[in-house]
């Protein structure tokens, strides 16, 4: 039996589709305005029999397509354990979600909590203030954070009052690759109080498009004092984690 | 509704802006409650009450106060409804439980504000709330810091605006500032009704109230079974009207209700599908018409059985003692009973955590939702230390904030579903 686990999420949307524990297609695709079409050019040309969504566009697809569906922390609590077997925390962070869980050794959900409704500190923060410091894209925005030996101090997590604290630093002549820096250091360290209250002591998977930023990986690891494993797409987890749940439910 | 026109304008009420809530609060009304399945017939009542809220209540109210009838409006479950049936009073809960006219309410009140608050401001500014236009005397409590900081600044806007001081400690001295406050309560209930408390009609008061009281409680107590009966989302409606309708009516529906949940009951007829996991919904009030997170729970495969709220059973659990046999005596029993409430407001509070857990056990719930309004920061921080506690207790805590908006209705909605998911195992 084939099973799809498909993730919307705000940025992105994940398909993974497995046969037995063999994982026979991974991909995903820059979300929409239009998310169904998204999902529906996603899709193209895979087959399944079942499919599991998750992420914050399961209960639209949920009306359009006949699946199960479950939720992101489930999701992302379930794909975690499959790749780390020894993780008890995960942090994702996504284009509008951070998450903390705790899972205890049995693999259960025994705490989670995850951002408030804005935007602070999620991926989509960064793109606008790599965007505002002028790199072309995420990846060029981390790098060059990488190389910077010291850090300008973010005060700002509201995305709005960040770019403006951003503007004015440059403004004042501050190294453009010291507040990239400044910026991944103030996100880690909000994301990092948070994931310590949730889920304090045990190994850590770190998921989620930002998991795919070099620099936050780097803070991360050197910041928390215990294990951090990224997964090779650290993207897909959620929806691996979708398609685990349909293959033990059916 | 529009019969109700002249009244609404005789009250001051602006009609353009009373119609556009009117029509808003009629269609999430109909989409929150008439889509639920297999409602108890009792419901019918409430329904009705609902869709007249702003009609033939008003009505009933103003019609008293032509027979010489004070009405008298109150925020919270601090305020002897016993002293104001006693005076031959009506007593009335005000709007506050949605966003409307915040804008308003902003230019005289922090932005950074809990929105149970900043409602009630709304709603008097801009001038749709025909509870408030129709009271004779507005009663504000000394509660949070919230409440109390914002009375001042109402006072300027009602006719008549009374304060009532509150303890902070479950002291003697608090226990004796209680009944000072209400025996100032009193005077002031005499002075504008023209009536004297007398042991026979505080006794009336005390036994209307305590009857609409056991009602509530009945209807709980019915919620233990399984299946469930009634919808949370019902029994906190029920648990709204409480502070509306008139008194007798109202116990009367409600155990007319309760009969037809025996039934249900003994025929094994329930309103939600097997599997559906219990929650109980704990801290701050819901005012009409907040039904934002019950009704997020009740379509996300959970169903609430029981509101340690002051909207629920932390406002209506204690009965008024009726022993003795003078008006200080009652006055005296009356004390006993509301010092008895574990607001948050109180330091320390142990008796609502104890309370919690007995509800979780009671109701036989698999997991408790601590609701916390934005910036409430009594119950707020409460939350932290009792869900360390509950922990301890096995007894599994979602921890949400928000406020009256919907726009975090999807973030709400996955906290609620992963939680549910958690709790099923």
């Amino acid at each position: 039996m084939k099973i799809a686990g498909l993730d919307i999420g705000s940025r992105t949307v994940k398909l993974v589709v497995m046969d037995g524990s063999k994982i026979l297609l991974a991909k995903k695709v820059l979300n929409s305005h239009d998310p169904l079409n998204t999902v529906f050019t996603l899709l193209d040309g895979a087959s399944y029999d079942y499919m599991v969504a998750t992420g914050y566009g399961r209960h639209l697809i949920n009306e359009v397509f006949s699946c199960t569906i479950i939720s992101e922390i489930k999701a992302f609590a379930l794909g975690s354990r499959a790749v780390y077997p020894s993780c008890r925390a995960v942090l994702d962070i996504g284009g509008q979600d951070t998450k903390a869980i705790h899972i205890n050794e049995k693999g259960k959900i025994v705490k989670f909590e995850m951002n408030d409704k804005c935007a602070a500190g999620t991926g989509r923060f960064l793109e606008i203030m790599a965007h505002a410091l002028n790199y072309s894209n995420i990846d060029e925005f981390s790098k060059a954070a990488c190389t910077a030996t010291k850090a300008q101090t973010i005060n700002n997590m509201c995305t709005v009052f960040a770019e403006s604290e951003v503007i004015s630093l440059i403004s004042r002549g501050a190294k453009r690759e010291e507040v990239a820096l400044g910026i991944h250091r103030a996100i880690v360290s909000r994301t990092l109080r948070l994931l310590n209250r949730v889920a304090p002591s045990g190994d850590v998977v770190f998921a989620g498009g930002v998991a795919l930023n070099e620099c936050a990986r780097k803070l991360i690891s050197e910041e928390l004092k215990r294990p951090v494993f990224v997964p090779p797409d650290p993207q897909i987890i959620g929806a691996y984690g979708a398609a685990l749940y349909g293959q033990n439910k059916r | 509704m529009s019969g109700y026109n002249q009244m609404w304008s005789e009250l001051g009420l602006d009609l353009e802006a009373h119609d556009a809530l009117l029509s808003v609060l009629g269609d999430s009304y109909h989409n929150i409650f008439m889509t639920q399945k297999n409602r108890p017939e009792g419901m019918k009542y409430f329904d009705f009450v609902m869709s007249e809220v702003h009609g033939l209540r008003i009505k009933e109210l103003m019609d008293a106060k032509t027979q010489g009838k004070k009405v008298i409006g109150l925020y919270c479950v601090f305020v002897p409804e016993e002293l104001i049936i006693a005076v031959d009073g009506i007593s009335v809960g005000l709007c506050a439980g949605a966003e409307f006219n915040f804008e308003g309410a902003e230019q005289i009140l922090p932005r950074n504000l809990c929105a149970l608050i900043k409602s009630a401001f709304g709603f008097k500014l801009g001038r749709v709330c025909p509870y408030i236009e129709a009271c004779d005397l507005v009663v504000g409590e000394n509660t949070c810091d919230g409440k109390k900081k914002a009375y001042e600044v109402l006072s300027p806007y009602v006719k008549d605006l009374y304060v009532v001081d509150l303890p902070q400690t479950k002291s003697n001295a608090g226990k004796m500032l209680l009944k000072e406050e209400y025996l100032k309560f009193i005077a002031k209930l005499e002075e504008i009704s023209g009536k004297k408390i007398t042991y026979e009609n505080l006794r009336k008061g005390i036994d209307i109230v305590n009857a609409k009281r056991k009602a509530v409680l009945r209807l709980a107590e019915l919620r233990k079974s399984n299946p469930i009966p009634i919808s949370g989302l019902d029994s906190l409606l029920i648990n709204q009207v409480f502070f509306y309708d008139d008194p007798v009516r109202f116990t009367n529906s409600v155990n007319a209700l309760c009969d037809e949940l025996v039934e249900r009951i003994k025929r094994g007829e329930g309103v939600f599908p097997e599997g559906t996991v219990r929650v109980i919904v704990s801290g701050c009030p819901m005012a009409v018409p907040n039904w934002k997170v019950p009704y997020i729970v009740e379509t996300s495969g959970a169903a609430i059985v029981g509101e340690e709220s002051c909207v629920g059973e932390r406002g209506t659990r204690w009965l008024t003692e009726t022993k003795g046999s003078t008006v200080e005596d009652l006055v005296e029993n009356i004390t006993d009973r509301y010092f008895k409430i574990d607001c948050a407001i109180f330091t320390p509070n142990h008796s609502r955590l104890e309370h919690i857990k007995e509800m979780f056990e009671r109701y036989n719930a698999k997991g408790l939702i601590h609701y916390n309004l934005q910036f409430c920061q009594p119950y707020i921080i409460e939350s932290g230390h009792f869900e360390t506690d509950l922990k301890n207790s096995n007894i599994p805590t979602l921890r949400l904030e928000t406020d009256y908006s919907q726009e975090d209705i999807g973030q709400l909605k996955t906290r609620v579903e992963a939680f549910i998911e958690r709790i099923k195992g």
